[in-house]
């Protein structure tokens, strides 16, 4: 942990040379996501509803799903970058080092920019939650807790798969592309309005609808079953099979030679 | 001219060498495409009437979209570019008997092209055989078809000019990256890349479409349908001529003036 704070300043101070740039990514990164917001907006405002859901409660689906991408890419990007890892040999010097190569891997970038993105989604949790007519009980809070967590994990998840796959292919998957970007930008709606087939693969497949959906309906009070709030738990066990994806493209390894 | 036709060839043929890459992208399009048509038809369902295009035209801008992202899209810009512009390598190029302008013009317009050929057809082909929801119409008539194609190509001018000012907004700010997603994400909203401009609302839109961005993707996906016709039509691709016009020329002196006192970075 200490190493990692250690990691943690030198980004920011290598971050803080170019500090123009910086504050352009993010204000980049704000707009980014603050186009979306106004796509579903624009949407609303013509339609009102869809599928049941209004707009307010629609937007408390955006904000978790946003925060959540946010916090997982800004901490998990340096698996985004690992083909460039593996391709240029930088791998291989990991792996002498005495530390872990997740970590090693987690800590070689943190991405600040991204708090754009995440300023984003806190602004709109505070339009949202007042108004989604939600009351804010104990375990509706925890609720909301969890969903942000468990989304925060399945996301890092799929970055780790995205990056296990370069061991294999030496470059990155653009198919995974849509779960990650797809899963952010698609996941603005409650996952049921694309039908039945869309959500049984988010459920049973990449469990996006663990945290987003299904927790989701007890949070707005649809489903009276506080079982519903553990979905996001059973989410968080996505990350076993990424870990082991890992562990197998670890063991596949040859070096680029580079 | 001769020397741009050539090195827009090897740029091109160049291009196309990048298959896998490109077959990799085309199963990513079908499931975007096919997500956001579903999206749409769950709004459909929500108030059919407040649908502001039909539901087919809704599903061929959709698949041309896809089919032409990289015409269109506004984060494929050419890194080579801003690279030899902070780097410094600009410096040969400067060297060359080459307009810079034209040639960084041509060399983008080949890249484009290039991806755009491999990619459009597969996805095309499968999205006119899909079942119904999903299905992509002909155009309506040939001469319809033409002046689709016709607003395309000046729509990849515009998108190629715009992306120029990028460019040389570099040599100003030297770091290109935040610049970037600031265009990025204006030109996605603004070109109706996210949301197809009918769906916003009247004030909004009617001020939208006369801006520059409306001519990239919006005028010719919409034209395709059927959704524009007649002498709007014509109106329309007459304004886009206008901001190509414009588009270049404030690209040309800005270049210009930039290399007057371009500083070369690097050694």
């Amino acid at each position: 942990m200490r190493l990692y704070l250690k990691y943690f300043s030198i980004h920011v101070r290598s971050l803080m040379q170019y500090k123009v740039s910086f504050f352009l990514t993010i204000l980049g990164q704000f707009l980014v996501s603050f186009s979306a917001f106004l796509s579903i907006y624009f949407m609303f405002l013509r339609f009102h509803e869809v599928e049941g859901f209004t707009y307010s409660e629609t937007l408390l689906c955006f904000a978790v799903v946003l925060m959540a991408f946010s916090i997982a890419e800004t901490f998990a990007r340096g698996f985004d970058t690992f083909p460039a890892m593996i391709g240029n040999g930088e791998f291989d010097r990991i792996m002498v080092r005495p530390c872990n190569e997740i970590f090693q891997v987690l800590a070689s970038r943190i991405e600040f920019s991204r708090l754009g993105r995440f300023a984003q989604a806190v602004i709109i949790f505070t339009y949202a939650i007042p108004k989604s007519g939600v009351v804010w009980t104990a375990d509706k809070i925890l609720t909301m807790i969890l969903m942000i967590l468990s989304g925060v994990v399945i996301f890092s998840g799929l970055f780790l798969v995205y990056a296990s796959f370069c061991f294999f292919t030496l470059e990155g998957l653009e198919f995974m592309n849509i779960f990650t970007d797809g899963g952010r930008e698609f996941g603005s709606y409650p996952f049921s309005i694309y039908g039945k087939e869309v959500l049984r693969f988010v459920t049973y497949v990449i469990p996006l609808a663990l945290f987003q959906y299904y927790p989701f309906l007890h949070l707005i009070g649809r489903v009276d079953n506080p079982g519903y709030m553990l979905f996001p738990l059973l989410g968080m066990l996505f990350l076993i099979p990424c870990y082991a994806f890992w562990r197998i493209g670890v063991r596949h390894y040859k070096s680029t030679g580079s | 001219m001769k020397k741009y036709w050539s090195f827009f060839r090897i740029r091109f043929s160049n291009g196309l060498q990048y298959r896998v890459a490109a077959y990799a992208g085309i199963s990513t399009q079908f499931a975007w495409g096919f997500m956001e048509i579903l999206l749409f038809r769950a709004f459909y369902r929500a108030n059919a009437a407040a649908f502001p295009m039909e539901f087919p035209q809704l599903a061929s801008y959709i698949w041309l979209q896809q089919a032409f992202l990289a015409l269109f899209a506004s984060w494929t810009l050419d890194m080579d570019i801003m690279h030899s512009i902070t780097g410094g390598n600009v410096a040969y190029e400067l060297i060359r008997p080459m307009d810079l302008y034209n040639m960084w013009f041509t060399k983008n317009l080949a890249m484009r092209l290039s991806r755009a050929v491999l990619r459009c057809m597969p996805i095309l082909a499968v999205a006119f055989f899909l079942p119904n929801p999903f299905k992509m119409d002909l155009p309506p008539s040939t001469l319809q078809f033409f002046f689709f194609l016709l607003s395309m190509a000046i729509g990849l001018f515009i998108v190629v000019a715009f992306a120029m000012l990028i460019y040389i907004t570099t040599f100003y700010t030297l770091s290109p990256l935040g610049m970037r997603i600031l265009a990025i994400s204006l030109v996605d909203f603004l070109s109706g890349a996210l949301v197809p401009l009918p769906f916003l609302p009247e004030p909004v839109r009617s001020v939208l479409e006369v801006l520059p961005f409306a001519s990239m993707q919006n005028l010719p996906l919409r034209i395709y349908s059927g959704n524009i016709s007649g002498d709007e039509m014509v109106l329309r691709i007459g304004l886009q001529l206008f901001w190509l016009a414009v588009l270049i020329f404030t690209g040309k002196l800005l270049m210009r003036k930039a290399l007057k006192k371009v500083v070369v970075q690097g050694g």
